[in-house]
């Protein structure tokens, strides 16, 4: 695997890892902008554009894109998140050039106003379908509370209300505002020459305008919140908490990483052992997620209404042990053990490869290969596990339940 | 583009299929033992759920957490889930580091230790996972489609019913792994980047000793009957639709293929097309073939608003019945264009080679190889996918919903 990168003539960035030993190539557009870009009048905006870029533009109608896609055998889709929209196609080394030319178009998408209004009805059932799903719910409502009044607490689908409210208008407005190259980053792994690459991103990324749009960055303030969603039919009671994390810039972080192995992977951690194996809780996880100036920890629980209190108290007692006491060195081996594989594994396939190569430049302008990251897990040690609970205790702020309860 | 195939039994009856993949760095495993839900006693469905939950609580004289740490330090992941027909171990890691880590599987198979203690902690576990699909309506119906779709215990689903846990115990779960865990018809299917040789050695010395035990697959019992509407106070109602196809071990398997992927395929699917593209209803629709060893339907899905779920539903089946009209040139070649591109990325995946190869094993009795599979798909014209269509045009449908409201279901009554 080859790493190189050039800024091309309109100032986009372009960043490859090349791979002679593989199949496929896979390419993505990461946009550095989500629902923290997003004001409220236009709460959802990102998500609905992701939607609208797919269809066309001047060269491409709607029909045409999902058609040519499919034409070419892609593995293609995209996504928004809090803080990125990606769009991506994965496709054998002879249609990279197809790819490209379709992702691109997603770009600059005409936005018509009868796609806008078609669409709209997708994206409201897109919105009901997350209702249906307790575990999304509880998801939304924990980052709205723990991140009230701050950016990262906007919801990315927005509501049933903003999204109806919305005009094309509007989100031409925002498109113009994010769209630009200094916003953009064009990735592409697996097998492809980079020469190749960059003709060919030259050829159909020069419509993209030049610009570098900003993001605000202000700190969260922890304060303690609860919130109970209930759903007076539901048989099972799902309960999210947070706390402060490292961010994403943070050296800590793969401390954070293999700390959130140990104690709540979901099998073989302390929360597993303590209330999944014995059958108290059939989810009992905690997870550890880094933004843009800002990093959290995210617990989760899934179990009996009965069992809830119990349960919580068990999350409290092995947090509190954690704090006080840190983790064992067999403890730590086994996390890095793991994760190493999972690295390994994850990063055989270009799509694999591609998320990782474009998360790391969206949030650190930074390449990291596979032995990077190996050495990085393997190299954490005891030392800064205990720094990392000393600056970032496991201790959470914010609860949010979604289920029969209606106090805890 | 297929790499080379080994394959051999051993004598108590396992059957391993090795597929060496030279351009990657892990290998995966997928063992397919005859001992899923269908062979669930009456009343007790939910014994194989259990039994599943308890493989990884201590094995061959190691307790769940040594052996649990023994394999996350050779970096394995792994899973164990519980199908109809079969219970299936998964495992991937390095290539270097299978063999030591197919031991470990190997006890949990075949030296679980099934203990009491254990058993309580399990069957709430499963009892736990059940609830939370009822509170998942696309999860739900799921299982209903399949219910309504296939006689029991076919259709029944092998995660287990609410209200037949109580009925299972201890000694029941011993017995199902005593009388169904057997090598007999097992299959051990392994791809990656690995020594045919040394897997062999590995296998024969972990799996040599497991002991036969011959038994045979269940018939077929009731099939209840729909319309079935299920009240449930959701956002959405969900609508699930299935009709009868072959199976994958009939030779027109790749005709059946075809016909679904111009339904449901990819984005520029009439499905998609139709319902969601051109009219909006939904934001998820698909349709995908189930296969059985001798029997195969087609599981549809939409999930869409109450105010719009009429439309959705009409729309729907009429797109479905109309399959075998127009069907052009183009819209066959983005079905094989998607299959070559799947076909070759299958290439990058030692998981899912593996798990391919169990289940060609299980169906066929022989692998199908990739070049097969793409001479297969390279072969089909449209006046063959057409004449199939016509041909297994869906005479009648099963129709089951989930939601606020009941929908008409003339359309579906009505063929």
């Amino acid at each position: 695997m080859k790493f190189q990168q050039c800024t091309l003539s309109n100032g986009l960035t372009l960043i490859a890892e090349t791979n002679p030993a593989v199949y496929s190539v896979a390419a993505g557009f990461f946009v550095r902008t989500g629902s923290r870009d997003e004001t409220s009048e236009v709460s959802g905006v990102s998500h609905f554009l992701e939607h609208m870029a797919f269809k066309g533009d001047d060269k491409f109608s709607a029909d045409d894109i999902n058609r040519v896609f499919d034409e070419i055998g892609a593995k293609y889709n995209a996504s928004t998140s809090e803080e990125v929209t990606m769009y991506y196609a994965a496709v054998l080394p002879e249609y990279l050039e197809r790819a490209l030319d379709l992702l691109s178009s997603l770009m600059q998408p005409s936005l018509r106003r009868e796609d806008f209004d078609m669409e709209k009805n997708v994206i409201l059932e897109e919105i009901s379908m997350y209702e249906d799903q307790p575990s999304f719910t509880c998801y939304d409502h924990i980052m709205a509370t723990h991140f009230a009044g701050h950016p990262l607490g906007q919801s990315i689908l927005g509501s049933q209300a903003s999204i109806t409210a919305l005009t094309a208008d509007q989100m031409q407005a925002y498109h113009r505002s994010r769209y630009h190259t200094g916003n953009i980053t064009l990735a592409i792994a697996g097998n492809c020459r980079f020469e190749d690459a960059v003709a060919l991103a030259e050829k159909y990324c020069s419509r993209i305008p030049q610009g570098q749009p900003s993001r605000l960055l202000p700190p969260v303030e922890a304060r303690t919140n609860s919130r109970l969603i209930v759903r007076e039919s539901s048989l099972q009671q799902h309960i999210m908490e947070m706390g402060v994390g490292p961010d994403s810039r943070d050296e800590l972080r793969f401390a954070a990483e293999l700390l959130s192995v140990v104690i709540g992977d979901d099998s073989g951690s302390r929360l597993f052992w303590e209330l999944v194996d014995p059958g108290h809780a059939e989810a009992a996880d905690l997870s550890y997620s880094e933004y843009d100036g800002a990093g959290s920890w995210m617990s989760y629980l899934s179990c009996s209404p009965e069992q809830v209190a119990e349960n919580l108290e068990r999350f409290r007692k092995v947090f509190a042990d954690v704090n006080a006491n840190g983790i064992t060195a067999d403890e730590l081996e086994q996390a890095r053990n793991k994760v190493a594989s999972r690295v390994v594994l994850r990063g055989e396939r270009p799509m694999g490869r591609l998320s990782s190569l474009g998360g790391n430049w969206m949030y650190r302008q930074d390449y990291r290969s596979i032995s990077d990251d190996l050495k990085s897990v393997r190299s954490v040690t005891l030392d800064e596990i205990r720094k990392v609970l000393d600056q970032y205790p496991l201790a959470m702020t914010t609860t949010v339940g979604v289920g029969p309860l209606a106090e805890l | 583009m297929s790499q080379p195939i080994n394959s051999f039994r051993l004598p108590n009856g396992l059957l391993v299929i090795v597929e060496q993949m030279q351009d990657v760095q892990s290998a995966a495993m997928t063992l397919l033992v005859p001992s899923g839900g269908v062979r669930d006693q009456e009343n007790k469905c939910g014994t194989a759920a259990i039994l599943t939950e308890m493989f990884s609580r201590g094995a061959g004289g190691l307790s769940a957490r040594e052996l649990c740490a023994a394999m996350d330090n050779l970096g394995l992941q792994r899973g164990v889930h519980v199908g109809s027909a079969h219970i299936n171990f998964t495992g991937a890691t390095t290539a270097d580091r299978l063999c030591d880590a197919l031991p470990y599987i190997g006890r949990m198979v075949t030296q679980p230790h099934l203990a009491e203690d254990d058993f309580e902690p399990a069957r709430d576990l499963v009892e736990q996972s059940l609830m939370s699909m009822e509170d998942e309506p696309r999860q739900r119906l799921g299982k209903m489609l399949r219910e309504y779709s296939y006689a029991a215990p076919w259709g029944s689903a092998a995660e287990g019913e609410l209200d037949h846990l109580e009925n299972i115990s201890i000694e029941d779960v011993r017995n199902h792994y005593s009388q169904n865990m057997a090598p007999d018809e097992a299959i051990l299917g392994i791809a990656g980047n690995i020594d045919p040789g040394q897997i062999r050695d590995a296998v024969e010395a972990v799996f040599g000793s497991w002991k036969s035990c011959p038994s045979s697959e269940p018939g077929r019992g009731r099939l209840p009957q729909s319309p079935f509407h299920i009240e449930h106070d959701s956002a959405q109602t969900h609508i699930g639709l299935a009709w009868e196809t072959i199976p994958y071990c009939h030779e027109r398997y790749y005709e059946a293929w075809a016909a679904i992927s111009l339904l449901s395929g990819g984005m520029s699917s009439r499905l998609f097309t139709e319902v969601r593209e051109k009219r909006g209803l939904c934001y998820a629709i698909s349709a995908s073939l189930s296969t059985l060893r001798d029997e195969g339907r087609v599981f549809a899905y939409a999930g869409t608003t109450p105010e719009r779920a009429q439309e959705t539903l009409d729309v729907t089946v009429a797109e479905i019945l109309r399959l075998h009209e127009g069907i052009t040139d183009d819209e066959l070649q983005r079905c094989k264009a998607r299959a070559k591109s799947s076909l070759i990325m299958q290439q990058e995946s030692t998981t899912s080679r593996a798990s391919s190869l169990a289940r060609d094993i299980y169906h066929l009795n022989r692998v199908v190889t990739l070049d097969e599979i793409n001479a297969r798909i390279n072969a089909l014209t449209t006046e063959q996918v057409r004449e199939f269509a016509v041909e297994y045009t869906p005479k009648s449908m099963v129709l089951v919903t989930l939601g606020p409201q009941s929908l008409d279901p003339a359309c579906v009554t009505s063929l």
